[in-house]
């Protein structure tokens, strides 16, 4: 059976080009960057092509890139390497309660190193009110981190504003753009930002490899202590070919990301509006217009996600969703119930994301088979009535 | 979103894709309905009880693989046992019935359990004691 990936927000495939890039750098290209010999140098030469690659996709400096071992880290590094550089007087983080567990857990331990965290709320749609943002700010405020567009349900904040924000207060301002950076067009300057996070296999490259960009002057703790590497940011030997895939994979979402954002958000709206359509009591989750090119969320009334997962699974459809089942805790997504979801539409929530391959004919499938599937699950929910059927 | 993803025993996708007994049951002499939309799973079970023995179960259940699965076992262990053996089906065994469950979907057997009892107690409860008619 064709398998019908719809789950790239979790993972894309590694793209072919890139793939073929970095496949030298376990053979004949294998030397170890700091070292002084031709292998080292050819080792150095590919790190500095490749961090050029990312900085330009974020309009960055190169000096301004720090490779990390994945958008987690560069999330933790952000938040704790700000932290422990700061002032003591500076104690104060503003995040929003809809952040990735990236950040959340980052904030939670600095909590309990005495920091203080507000969790700004946002509203049905996901979006963060900027006028919060700057009401939440005090003298003591160090950092502010509010996500690009959010992992979940696709909702893209205002970021640009909240930047300027967070300039005209002096604060710092950091955020994580897994979900973004080679999808939708970033500019670091004119959004305001200091500190930024990307993940490579978001974007068609490597798993174990992403960036914080760290604007020059910002003061930065290294949370791996080591060598010199990245500039005595981030110790430890460079992941070379995995630098290279992130940097063949910038490199490539510059030249695409606005042709590929046009076709995948058509194909986005057609899945939106046939699910809607053929699916009563459906409804989208996330805003409807600032969204990400390829994510669609949906919750379906007395349905839950699991269930739905294992048929489209056994249909060879791969999706997500945010019901508790899937999350190794008894509750359903925190980003949901923010935006005010009951804890039922939370756990009939399932998030659909497409991406470089993804087809009419994919689309079409999703639709045709996920109504049979909640139609199926409905008839066994005690929750559902049939239409006509009075409630017992 | 963590590591601990539950995997399934043949067993369970097996009654998660087939499930027994599903849908309601007309004029069922006990009801048990447990669980809530907070936690994700809610369980419904209909029981007909002849001669104080099951004869028939049926279940609908809004939740997980899991929760349909067990749902489904403790419906299909139900049948033909006694009122009193049936209050002794533990969560255990319709786990067990099952090929096991991941450690964090034992909660779903013990739903189903509550879920037998509490159509007991219905039952029980309609047709008391001195020889029920």
């Amino acid at each position: 059976m064709n398998r019908v990936y719809l789950d790239y927000a979790a993972t894309t495939p590694t793209h072919p080009d890139v793939v073929q890039a970095m496949l030298p750098f376990f053979g004949e290209s294998f030397g170890n960057a700091s070292s002084l010999y031709s292998y080292g140098r050819e080792a150095r030469a590919a790190i500095t092509a490749a961090r050029s690659s990312v900085a330009r996709l974020i309009g960055a400096d190169e000096d301004e890139i720090v490779f990390t071992g994945g958008g987690t880290e560069a999330d933790n590094m952000a938040l704790k390497g700000i932290a422990f550089a700061a002032d003591g007087k500076y104690n104060h983080i503003i995040t929003t309660s809809i952040e990735h567990h990236a950040v959340l857990g980052s904030c939670e331990f600095l909590e309990n190193l005495g920091f203080h965290v507000t969790y700004l709320p946002v509203d049905k749609y996901g979006l963060v009110a900027p006028d919060d943002v700057r009401k939440a700010i005090t003298d003591n405020t160090l950092v502010i981190s509010v996500m690009h567009a959010n992992n979940e349900v696709g909702t893209i904040q205002p970021i640009a504003e909240i930047g300027r924000i967070a300039r005209d207060a002096g604060v710092y301002f950091h955020t994580d753009a897994v979900q973004t950076a080679g999808h939708v067009p970033i500019a670091v300057n004119d959004m305001g930002i200091d500190l930024l996070s990307v993940s490579a296999h978001k974007l068609y490259g490597p798993k174990g490899v992403g960036a914080l960009f760290v604007r020059t002057g910002t003061r930065i703790s290294p949370l791996i202590h080591g060598g010199a590497q990245e500039r005595n940011r981030r110790a430890g030997t460079e992941n070379l070919a995995g630098i290279v895939g992130f940097g063949t994979a910038a490199e490539l979402a510059r030249g695409t990301m606005t042709e590929e954002a046009t076709v995948l958000g058509t194909l986005r709206d057609r899945l939106i509006t046939g699910l809607l359509e053929r699916i009563p009591e459906a409804q989208l989750n996330g805003h409807p217009t600032s969204r990400l090119p390829n994510n669609v969320n949906v919750s379906i009334d007395y349905v839950e996600g699991e269930s739905m997962l294992l048929h489209l699974d056994m249909e060879g459809i791969c999706a997500s969703t945010g019901s508790a089942c899937t999350s190794g805790s008894l509750e359903p997504s925190h980003v949901l119930l923010s935006m005010g979801l009951s804890h039922q539409l939370a756990h009939g929530s399932l998030r659909l994301s497409l991406g470089k391959w993804t087809t009419g004919e994919d689309v079409e499938r999703v639709l045709e088979t996920l109504q049979e599937i909640v139609s199926k699950l409905r008839a066994m929910s005690p929750l559902y009535k049939a239409p006509g059927r009075s409630a017992q | 979103m963590s590591d601990e993803q539950p995997v399934y025993s043949e067993k369970v996708m097996e009654h998660f894709r087939n499930p027994r007994n599903v849908g309601e049951m007309e004029s069922p002499d006990g009801i048990g309905h447990v669980g809530n939309p907070v936690c994700g799973d809610i369980m419904e079970l209909y029981i007909r009880v002849v001669d104080h023995v099951i004869t028939d179960a049926r279940f609908k259940t809004f939740g997980c693989g899991a929760a349909i699965a067990t749902s489904s076992m403790v419906t299909e262990l139900v049948k033909g046992k006694t009122i009193e053996e049936a209050l002794e089906l533990s969560n255990r065994a319709v786990a067990e019935a099952l090929g096991g469950l991941p450690p964090i979907k034992m909660h779903c057997s013990v739903l189903a359990e509550e879920a037998l009892k509490s159509a007991i107690e219905d039952y029980l409860q309609k047709h008391p004691k001195p020889d029920s008619a």
